[in-house]
């Protein structure tokens, strides 16, 4: 590898932790930024010359703090120097801090980072752009694109993020175990989103959604690293593991939906099923089980079977039952439907579903659903009806043409059957 | 004399290539296999899952199970392979060829080798 390319990823791994480092320093996002900006200047020029760091994180740590405290000193005439202990330890000697920072201090400053980009006065979308921004490191212009507004939009979109971080105070002491607990929690939701960004909408630059997905799973294995006996977090990272494995084989040539029970199952990714299977396995051995293990678990069901007709719908339809009691949504019970469907046949899944149908009244995904079931029991009208009121309801257009194709094959059947009456 | 050349690298890094990058590596690993494998002096390769997915075994009264790599290190231990060398200057020469700009090989003379019937 080149010396750029060598420094450009190290770099990039290293962000996290120095940013986090720096954040606890300045207790100031945008000065912890500038600091690991001109850190990062700086070891475009030094590492080439001097080789690379044993721990470029705390090397940028180092250098992007003594940049931070010079700039505030050059300030102090206009703001008074921060108090001693907000800008803590100003001794200079590698080792020593690259000690301290292996410690479990690491663990909290990474997870304050992450969830002060997650607090919750902030809208989702600006959750999920900070971290972008902030942890991930991606260009402004680079999230513009994947949320399909103007760089100038999200430019703003950010800076207001952050002032209402500035105004809303994070506390900076180390956090006590429930707190921690509700840190981990809120920053796994945000990690979530974040995929659900990624995978759920098929509009705009596929590419750049893809990014998406490849980073929450990144901040998902960051999240990991630092805890690593939470089960929900290893059920969190399997289940993005296991869903993103089935990228490459969810859309076709020409850009529409391909159901799992369709897809070409050799397009799959096997290395990330493999490391999902694996946590999935670690993480129920806890017997604690949580939301994001047991959607993991079904993720697994699918990925376990070797073609459509082997899932074991049974196993499904019980890990549905068990996410139902831990996190009661009509949109659990509508996914829950899918196997019920497959082990007794539409009719007692449309019985399962009709009851949701005033808070699933604007969810795509529920008339699809509907239509479909209403289909295979031949009640063509109203199949129709409900695949009508689904396109209305459609995000991008290959969720809309997906349903176009039931629709025409439904007005197929229609004429055949006028076809075949007519000729009797 | 077999040796051991255990590949050591920092996973943050390593996790943050693209696949790209990481199918390139894997290739040029690959080469260097068949190259290996064709002189006979190729043993098992393993390149290992992420230490996310390690659990310990920690030996006491009784054994305890713990999540996560056996030690939390700067550089972590990706994998290995077993090659069949007549010199330590010789595996030196040949591990060269697998390293990828960044981490460290390992070279360790294998004491005792069991290459197992199991999977292949």
């Amino acid at each position: 590898m080149t010396d750029l390319a060598w420094i450009d990823a190290a770099v990039r791994a290293a962000r996290p932790r120095a940013i986090a480092a720096l954040l606890r320093y300045f207790r100031d996002l945008d000065t912890a930024e500038e600091a690991f900006q001109e850190a990062c200047l700086r070891a475009l020029r030094s590492w080439p010359r001097n080789g690379p760091p044993r721990d470029p994180a705390a090397w940028l740590v180092l250098v992007g703090r003594n940049f931070g405290v010079d700039e505030i000193r050059r300030h102090k005439k206009q703001d008074p120097l921060p108090d001693e202990e907000h800008v803590s330890d100003l001794e200079d000697a590698e080792a020593s801090l690259a000690e301290r920072l292996d410690a479990s201090q690491y663990r909290d400053d990474i997870l304050r980072l992450l969830f002060v980009c997650c607090h919750p006065e902030l809208p989702a979308v600006q959750q999920i752009a900070l971290a972008l921004r902030v942890v991930s490191g991606l260009s402004v212009k680079e999230i513009a694109r994947a949320f399909l507004v103007s760089e100038a939009a999200m430019d703003q979109r950010i800076t207001r993020a952050k002032r209402r971080i500035g105004e809303a105070e994070i506390p900076f002491e180390a956090p006590g175990a429930v707190e921690r607990a509700e840190r981990l929690g809120a920053v796994a939701a945000m990690i979530y989103l974040l995929f659900n960004e990624g995978y759920s909408a098929t509009g705009g630059d596929a590419h750049v959604r893809v990014g998406l997905c490849e980073e929450a799973i990144r901040l998902a294995r960051l999240l990991l690293g630092l805890f690593p006996s939470e089960s929900e977090v290893m059920g969190l990272l399997a289940l993005l593991l296991l869903q993103h494995a089935r990228a490459p084989a969810r859309l076709d040539a020409t850009g529409a939906i391909v159901l799992l029970d369709d897809q070409d199952r050799g397009r799959w990714d096997r290395a990330m099923i493999a490391e999902g299977l694996a946590l999935v396995e670690k993480a129920l051995r806890h017997k604690t089980p949580g939301a994001y293990q047991i959607q993991a678990a079904i993720a697994a069901e699918h990925a376990a079977a070797a073609t459509a007709r082997d899932t074991s719908w049974g196993k499904i339809d019980q890990l549905y039952v068990v996410l139902e009691t831990l996190q009661p949504s009509p949109v659990v019970t509508l996914n829950r439907a899918v196997a019920v469907c497959k082990i007794q046949g539409p009719e007692p899944a449309l019985a399962m579903i009709e009851p949701l149908e005033a808070r699933l009244s604007t969810y795509f995904h529920f008339f699809g659903l509907k239509g479909g079931l209403l289909l295979q029991l031949g009640r063509h009208d109203e199949a129709r009806i409900a695949f009508d009121r689904a396109i209305a309801l459609a995000h991008t257009a290959p969720e809309a043409a997906h349903i176009r194709q039931h629709i025409d094959r439904l007005l197929e059947t229609c004429a055949e059957v006028a076809r075949d009456d007519a000729s009797a | 004399m077999l040796y051991a050349v255990l590949c050591y690298d920092s996973e943050a890094i390593v996790g943050s290539w693209t696949k790209q990058k990481d199918d390139a590596v894997m290739a040029e690993h690959l080469a260097h296999n068949r190259k290996l494998a064709a002189a006979g002096k190729l043993g098992p390769v393993v390149r290992l899952m992420p230490t996310t997915t390690a659990t310990t075994i920690r030996s006491g009264k009784e054994p305890v199970v713990l999540d996560g790599p056996f030690a939390e290190t700067k550089e972590q231990f990706l994998g290995f392979w077993v090659l069949d060398c007549s010199s330590l200057e010789e595996a030196i020469e040949a591990a060269k060829s697998f390293l990828h700009g960044s981490g460290a090989l390992e070279i360790r003379p294998i004491a005792y080798f069991e290459p197992g019937g199991g999977p292949k």
